[in-house]
């Protein structure tokens, strides 16, 4: 078992409702698959930095969960199938990754990031 | 008596007393996530370049983070590849 972290962006063009159904989709091949969540955290529509088929916004949403490595390919598979789908990243974190997304949910974040543009002002 | 006068093939250097630093090494960051699109603006030029070690002062295991991040958050659009007018 592995932890990973997926960030998924969806077409700008559904409704909120629809946006919802497609992520809980994505959610249930997990589940069913034996995956664990851990955490899930939706932006929202946001801009993107470039347009991507020819879209300027996009539906972001961040799913946190614990699988085997098999199931990463058949959950891109389905991912790759979806036309609502702009883009997907999927990271496997490693330890350091783990305790920071840990101490960003307990929010202990909203602390370090002043440290770190104090950091840059310097 | 020609040796009074002290000459220098090259320039003499004015060092710069600021020591750079690699600001996760002093601040014990261990992860860079690519999904903070506002902290990795620091270590890209105003065309979405990654900014060189010389300039940011970050050690090498740390910029070889940073450049990953600032991929990662290029392919999910948080990043532009190419532009002119950031910052």
């Amino acid at each position: 078992m592995q932890q990973y972290e997926i960030v998924i962006v969806l077409t700008p063009l559904l409704s909120v409702e629809v946006a919802a159904e497609a992520i809980a989709k994505y959610s249930r091949v997990l589940t069913d698959n034996g995956a664990e969540i851990v955490q899930e955290d939706n932006w929202g529509l946001r801009k993107l930095a470039y347009p991507i088929q020819k879209k300027t916004t996009g539906y972001y949403h961040l799913t946190e969960f614990r699988a085997s490595g098999d199931l990463i390919n058949k959950l891109e598979i389905e991912l790759r199938r979806d036309e609502r789908v702009l883009r997907f990243l999927t990271i496997a974190l490693d330890k350091h990754a783990i305790a920071y997304n840990e101490k960003k949910r307990s929010g202990a974040f909203n602390q370090k990031k002043p440290v770190k543009t104090e950091e840059a002002a310097r | 008596m020609a040796n009074d006068q002290i000459k220098y093939v090259t320039a003499p250097k004015v060092e710069d007393t600021r020591k750079k630093y690699c600001r996760f090494k002093k601040n014990g960051i261990k992860y860079i996530d690519y999904k903070d699109a506002n902290f990795l603006l620091k270590f890209i030029n105003d065309q979405g370049k990654v900014l060189p070690r010389r300039l940011t002062g970050t050690s090498l295991k740390f910029q070889r983070k940073v450049a990953q991040a600032v991929k990662r958050a290029r392919h999910i659009g948080l990043l532009p590849y190419v532009t002119d007018s950031l910052k």
